[in-house]
């Protein structure tokens, strides 16, 4: 019998002792963690592709916190979730929210099979990081699109996908999440985050070649080649040509598309507009009506 | 005897010295010369001539744009047409002057007798006085990798020079403008050799060449017994085996001298070796002894579809399809055009590409040859872990570069590789090893720039 006594009295005074010890280190190492960490994790969307910059959502649920704490958000954009997602969150932590615009991927090249003449063929390993160490590639253009794929392979989401009748990527804009993930795989940093613009609507130099004019002309038929007449066109003062080659600065540009109709090389595109209606007479339109 | 060579690794790819006993000739003028302004390793070259400015051959047209650099000469005499971009070796768009051709007339400064000059009529030949003017020259490895020689003869204070070794290997197949070099210029390429060695203070030389070249061996080893006994000098030829890539810096010292380089960024003077290329000891013979700087070379115009293969000493600068043409012309159908060998050359989409620096051969592969096989799935058989001769596992680096598990791939050492392309070669599976391997290379070795920048 006294063994057993003896027993259940050693094992609760060691269960007490051991209760007591942990309840002090719990107490003395205690790490507080801010609750709104957690609350924000779970506003964000989880996918931890890295877009906003941070190491995952957690990271950058952290960071919101610390932001918000330090008084602003500035610079703390969840590209994947947007403004929608980042309202939530600035109402989460009772802040205020710059409207940031949605952006979108934009490939500026189009420098089809039907734009760019082929002079070689690339049997190497089929990665545009690859080919890109190689030489120009397999046209005469050493700023143009590869077409391997390494933007598709990069897009979490199957945003964008090279259509096999030009040979250049092309990107869902509903899909897109301007996480940035393409614009860091392509090893000719063709592809840019630009404003989506309304009801999807842009326009942007679809080239970034560049070499002087003649080199550029023969190189592809859709090239730009720095002549400027945009430039001058544009009444906003949105188009800068630099290293030969046209940029127009997506804040600024206001989309009256004078640009498309002045390029010459049709190296300027715009997206999602209406077709320009033919000059249709009255009956025409009674018609339609 | 064991005849010598590296410790680790290699292969034997089909030689295909098609040009072996063609004597060289002497190209003709181009009409028009370019001259790309990076045509060695570091900072590219900035141009001192303008559009317009007439230039003789020798003249210097643009001077070293850093202390990693080497300055251009002129190789033609005319106007600078204009300064420009034009497609080089890289495959891209690079900046390039670019003269036309009038007459051939060239710098009085220059001696273009065939009088062979000596050490010893020349007393006021410093070490420093020779590693200066192999500067002004422009002088850089003419092996391939276009290293400015000086900056090897004068190495960091860390490491101190035993040797000098030549590399006369000509390991890489179908080139042999180093062997036609030597059986054409040898004289040259030991004063040269005697340049270096005065240059870099040493007194032992070594003279490492493939035993498929018997004659070159013969006629070095006879010279040197005549030009360096009884003298301060010791150098040796020293015949190796063949093997690809014995003509890597890493693998001839340690075939020639049983050391080993530690990995990067330990260089071979680490182990008391510096190895010069034969066309740069010949090159390094002309700009101290005859005041010539670099603008000429010889190069192999080679494959098997060609007409006339051939041999040239060709003026840098010259279009390749200039020399292709007078081979018989670029051969039928579609073939790959390489600046350098199959195994470690450049595959170039333009004929126009001048030849360089570096240029040591122009190698046409016909398609059938050129055409990769599909890849299959590896079959760990570890053939590419056996050829390695950096005693790397490129199964595995590839798997990695693929991956972009880059921790792992500096782990396993992906920057000690040469690119020789050993690996590829001898999958059966045809697996794109180097490619992922050179990806990832490029990659952590970036990596490892922005962490030591910080």
């Amino acid at each position: 019998m006294d063994y057993i006594l003896i027993a259940v009295i050693v094992l609760g005074a060691i269960g007490l002792i051991a209760a007591i010890v942990l309840f002090a280190a719990s107490k003395k190492f205690a790490v507080y963690e801010d609750p709104r960490i957690a609350q924000v994790g779970e506003l964000l969307p989880g996918a931890n592709c890295g877009g906003c910059g941070y190491p995952g959502c957690s990271g950058m649920a952290d960071a919101l916190v610390k932001g918000a704490d330090a008084g602003s958000l500035d610079g703390l954009m969840c590209p994947v979730g947007g403004a929608e997602t980042m309202g939530k969150v600035a109402d989460l932590l009772g802040m205020a929210i710059a409207n940031t615009e949605p952006m979108v991927a934009v490939v500026r090249c189009n420098g089809t099979c039907e734009h760019r003449a082929k002079i070689a063929e690339y049997s190497g390993l089929r990665t545009c990081a690859a080919m890109h160490a190689c030489g120009a590639g397999e046209t005469l253009c050493g700023y143009g699109c590869l077409g391997c794929g390494d933007c598709v392979a990069a897009c979490l989401f199957g945003a964008i996908s090279i259509n096999s009748e030009t040979g250049i990527p092309e990107v869902d804009d509903d899909k897109c999440t301007s996480c940035g993930a393409c614009v860091k795989a392509c090893p000719r940093g063709i592809i840019e985050l630009r404003k989506k613009g309304p009801k999807n609507r842009r326009v942007f130099v679809s080239c970034v070649n560049k070499d002087k004019g003649p080199a550029a002309m023969k190189a592809c038929a859709v090239s730009c080649i720095g002549c400027g007449k945009c430039e001058k066109e544009c009444p906003f003062g949105a188009i800068t040509v630099e290293n030969n080659v046209a940029y127009i600065d997506h804040q600024k540009c206001r989309l009256c598309r004078k640009c498309v109709a002045v390029c010459p090389k049709k190296a300027i595109v715009a997206v999602n507009f209406p077709a320009p209606k033919p000059s249709t007479t009255n009956e025409e339109k009674e018609a339609t009506a | 005897m064991k005849i010598k060579t590296f410790s680790m690794g290699g292969i034997h790819p089909n030689e295909n010295k098609l040009t072996h006993e063609v004597p060289t000739i002497v190209a003709e003028l181009p009409k028009q010369a370019i001259f790309p302004l990076s045509q060695h390793i570091g900072a590219p070259a900035k141009p001192v001539v303008q559009k317009g400015d007439k230039v003789k051959v020798g003249t210097m047209i643009a001077e070293a744009g850093g202390f990693v650099s080497a300055p251009i000469f002129s190789s033609v005499s005319g106007t600078v047409f204009k300064i420009d971009t034009a497609i080089d070796a890289t495959g891209y768009r690079k900046p390039v002057i670019i003269i036309n051709v009038e007459g051939d007339e060239w710098e009085e400064s220059i001696d273009r007798s065939n009088k062979l000059e000596v050490v010893e009529t020349h007393p006021d030949l410093t070490p420093e006085e020779i590693v200066n003017r192999i500067k002004n020259a422009g002088v850089v490895g003419m092996g391939g990798a276009c290293f400015p020689t000086f900056i090897k003869l004068t190495p960091p204070p860390t490491a101190k020079a035993e040797c000098v070794i030549i590399n006369a290997v000509e390991c890489e197949p179908y080139i042999t403008a180093d062997y036609r070099l030597m059986m054409e210029r040898s004289d040259e390429i030991l004063v040269g050799l005697e340049l270096l060695m005065i240059g870099a203070k040493v007194t032992k030389g070594y003279i490492g060449i493939e035993t498929n070249k018997p004659a070159a061996i013969e006629l070095l080893t006879e010279k040197c017994a005549k030009k360096f006994n009884g003298t301060k000098y010791q150098v040796e030829v020293v015949p190796l085996k063949q093997r690809y890539p014995q003509g890597g810096e890493k693998q001839l010292v340690d075939a020639v001298i049983q050391r080993q380089v530690p990995a990067p960024p330990a260089i071979p003077v680490n182990v008391g070796a510096i190895v010069q290329n034969v066309g740069t000891a010949f090159a390094v013979y002309e700009a101290v002894m005859k005041n010539k700087p670099l603008f000429e070379r010889y190069t192999t115009v080679t494959g098997k579809k060609l007409a006339n293969p051939g041999n040239f000493q060709v003026r840098m600068g010259t279009p390749m399809i200039d020399l292709i043409n007078a081979c018989g012309g670029m051969p039928e159908g579609d073939n790959k055009l390489l600046a350098g060998g199959p195994m470690m050359g450049k595959a170039l989409t333009s004929v126009e590409v001048p030849i360089c620096k570096g240029t040591n051969s122009v190698t046409i592969i016909s398609d059938e040859e050129a055409r990769r096989k599909e890849p299959q799935p590896c079959i760990r058989c570890a053939k590419c872990v056996g050829v390695c001769p950096m005693g790397l596992e490129p199964y595995l680096l590839a798997k990695l570069s693929e991956v972009k598990n880059w921790e792992r791939a500096e782990s396993e050492d992906i920057t000690s590789c040469i690119e020789c392309g050993s690996c590829h070669y001898t999958c059966p599976a045809h697996r794109p090893l180097l490619d992922n391997i050179r990806q990832g290379k490029a990659t952590v070795m970036g990596i490892i720039r922005a962490r030591a920048a910080k």
